[in-house]
């Protein structure tokens, strides 16, 4: 085999497409660190939907199942989070704990019946999860304050210690991200992971080596919830306020452009999907009433040409070259 | 000894009887052919015997234990493990974490493992690794290990099932018409490759359209038409028998 400069190129071009997103992301973190302002709260927000998406992508992407409902669990977590330390002063962490258990407890309550059936009724459980969750909010007034919403709650913090500057909490979510990809990574290169992965791509295959299918679902589908109820109180605390519309059916639609743009089933996809796409929005603004049009056509584009997203941005140029 | 005893297992699908009062044994030696014309019942009595399908009747007795209506996952468990018709590959992995799926019931380890990645959890997937890679060998694949296993050619995907199915270490190997659009070549290293199972321990039961792959690997052949054992035997005898002839001539019940 041949390295003929037309080769090396190609590799090139490969390579240089694959960096690109990452360069870009990389390069709009940083940029928000020095000049700081509103672009700081765009990427403090890009971060906060990563972790739910890193958490998403563990049961879509790596276990290949469908689930509308993850705000629910952000939602029940936030609002844990909101109400235990606006109104009883409780210590973030520890309203925190009692999130995240609620969120696993209704987590297994819908997915241990719906998880066994084949098909989209787990889809469709959670689609109505995450609405009841959305109209307990709104009614239940006497703790939710309904469509007002709570507010003075405190800020991001473990113990005595707070983070307040925008930088800060910036760069504290941008370690919560770090941490939580990586534990996304070691799930995926485990036997946990390869079983979640057997699962996506044959159930019946992976039932006859003995793959207890519906344990694993259930499994992921916990570990899933879990991010989303990091993400639903790190979302309460950084912005210190919390109202129903926060975590409305927006927030399923948002997570999923973000999950397919970045990149489904990948490790990287997650935060490049969150970052690009909190991007979006400011760079078509320019283009003014015309904005939604180009949005969805740069959406469609990409889709069409980089399936996989824009963590496999360099397999539009096909490979060449190598056996 | 019999490893697997079906007893007068019998399957219907509204007024058609698939499966009709089927009596097997297969004893733990060697390699069994399940042969009959399209539609004699042959993947139905797969899928009975591995836990897909129940039986309407009759009982499946795998290595002394009743395994009737117990689901797939529990009998791959018990030693029994199939492979598809169509292949079923993992799509998203490569070829050699195709095969350490393989190993998954004889490790163990979940969330917490996977997330702590402790010295012993690393240790047994070292052990995992090096396991898969012998047996990618063994299938002659050792050359794609890193590859899609989506980007395998077709009689390439067969075997990779097959490596996959014997990382699962079972006592008895259940494929289903391995050859099925190999090439002549492919189909002659197919039959070596079920010889060497068999050496290894491995008992094999299989289903084939393939009359080389039969003559060339199995011990007894056993025949289904329209649901019913017709014949079994050696090979010499079975291909000399008239229902056997008529059954595959179509020219009615001798």
């Amino acid at each position: 085999m041949t390295n003929s400069p037309a080769i090396i190129y190609h590799d090139r071009l490969r390579r240089g497409l694959a960096a690109l997103p990452w360069a870009v992301a990389c390069a709009m973190l940083a940029y928000a660190f020095i000049a700081g302002g509103y672009l700081v709260t765009i990427m403090s927000f890009a971060m906060i939907y990563a972790v739910f998406i890193i958490g998403l992508n563990v049961f879509m992407g790596f276990a290949g199942q469908v689930s509308f409902g993850h705000n629910a669990f952000a939602a029940l977590s936030g609002y844990a989070s909101a109400v235990l330390t606006a109104t009883y002063y409780w210590d973030p962490m520890a309203a925190f704990v009692v999130g995240l258990g609620l969120a696993l407890l209704v987590a297994l309550v819908v997915g241990w019946p719906t998880l066994r059936l084949k098909g989209h009724y787990l889809a469709m459980a959670t689609l109505a999860i995450g609405l009841i969750v959305y109209e307990i909010a709104i009614q239940w007034q006497s703790v939710t304050q309904g469509y007002m919403g709570i507010s003075g709650i405190s800020p991001l913090g473990i113990g005595g210690y707070e983070v307040v500057s925008d930088r800060g909490k910036l760069f504290t979510l941008m370690i919560i991200v770090g941490l939580s990809s990586l534990a996304a990574a070691r799930l995926r290169a485990s036997r946990f992971g390869r079983a979640l992965a057997a699962i996506a791509g044959s159930e019946d295959a992976a039932r006859a080596l003995g793959i207890d299918v519906a344990h694993y679902k259930l499994a992921a589908f916990l570990v899933s919830a879990a991010y989303a109820a990091l993400a639903g109180s790190l979302f309460v605390h950084v912005v210190e306020f919390v109202s129903p519309e926060v975590f409305g059916l927006n927030m399923v639609v948002v997570a999923f452009t973000m999950l397919y743009v970045g990149g489904i089933g990948t490790l990287g996809g997650p935060i490049l999907g969150a970052v690009i796409v909190s991007l979006l929005p400011e760079i078509f603004r320019g283009f003014k009433d015309y904005q939604d049009l180009f949005y969805g056509a740069g959406l469609i584009l990409l889709l069409i040409y980089a399936p996989k997203g824009l963590a496999a941005l360099g397999n539009i140029v096909p490979r060449r070259g190598k056996a | 000894m019999t490893l697997l005893s079906l007893q007068g297992v019998t399957r219907q699908f509204g007024g058609l009887v698939a499966v009709d009062a089927i009596d097997l044994d297969v004893t733990d030696r060697g390699v069994t052919a399940l042969i009959g014309p399209n539609g004699a019942g042959k993947t139905t009595l797969f899928n009975l015997i591995s836990g897909f399908q129940t039986p309407n009747a009759g009982r499946v007795v795998f290595a002394g234990e009743d395994i009737t209506g117990r689901p797939p996952e529990a009998i791959a468990a018990a030693g029994l493990v199939r492979t598809f018709q169509l292949v079923q590959l993992f799509q998203s992995l490569s070829v050699l974490e195709n095969v350490q799926v393989g190993c998954h019931l004889h490790t163990n380890g979940g969330f917490w493992s996977a997330l702590l990645r402790t010295r012993a959890t690393r240790q047994v997937e070292r052990e995992v690794e090096k396991r898969a890679r012998e047996l990618l060998g063994f299938v002659g694949l050792e050359g794609a290990t890193d590859m899609d296993a989506s980007a395998l050619a077709y009689g390439q995907q067969r075997l990779l099932e097959i490596a996959r199915a014997l990382a699962a270490q079972p006592k008895l190997l259940l494929l289903d018409e391995p050859a099925a659009g190999l090439s002549a070549d492919e189909s002659k290293r197919l039959s070596t490759a079920i010889r060497a199972i068999a050496q290894r321990g491995t008992t094999v039961l299989l289903i084939e359209h393939d009359m080389n792959v039969v003559m060339n690997t199995a011990d007894t052949i056993a025949v289904l038409d329209f649901g019913r054992k017709i014949a079994e035997g050696p090979p010499a005898t079975v291909r000399e028998n008239p229902a056997v002839i008529a059954a595959y001539l179509g020219v009615g019940h001798a």
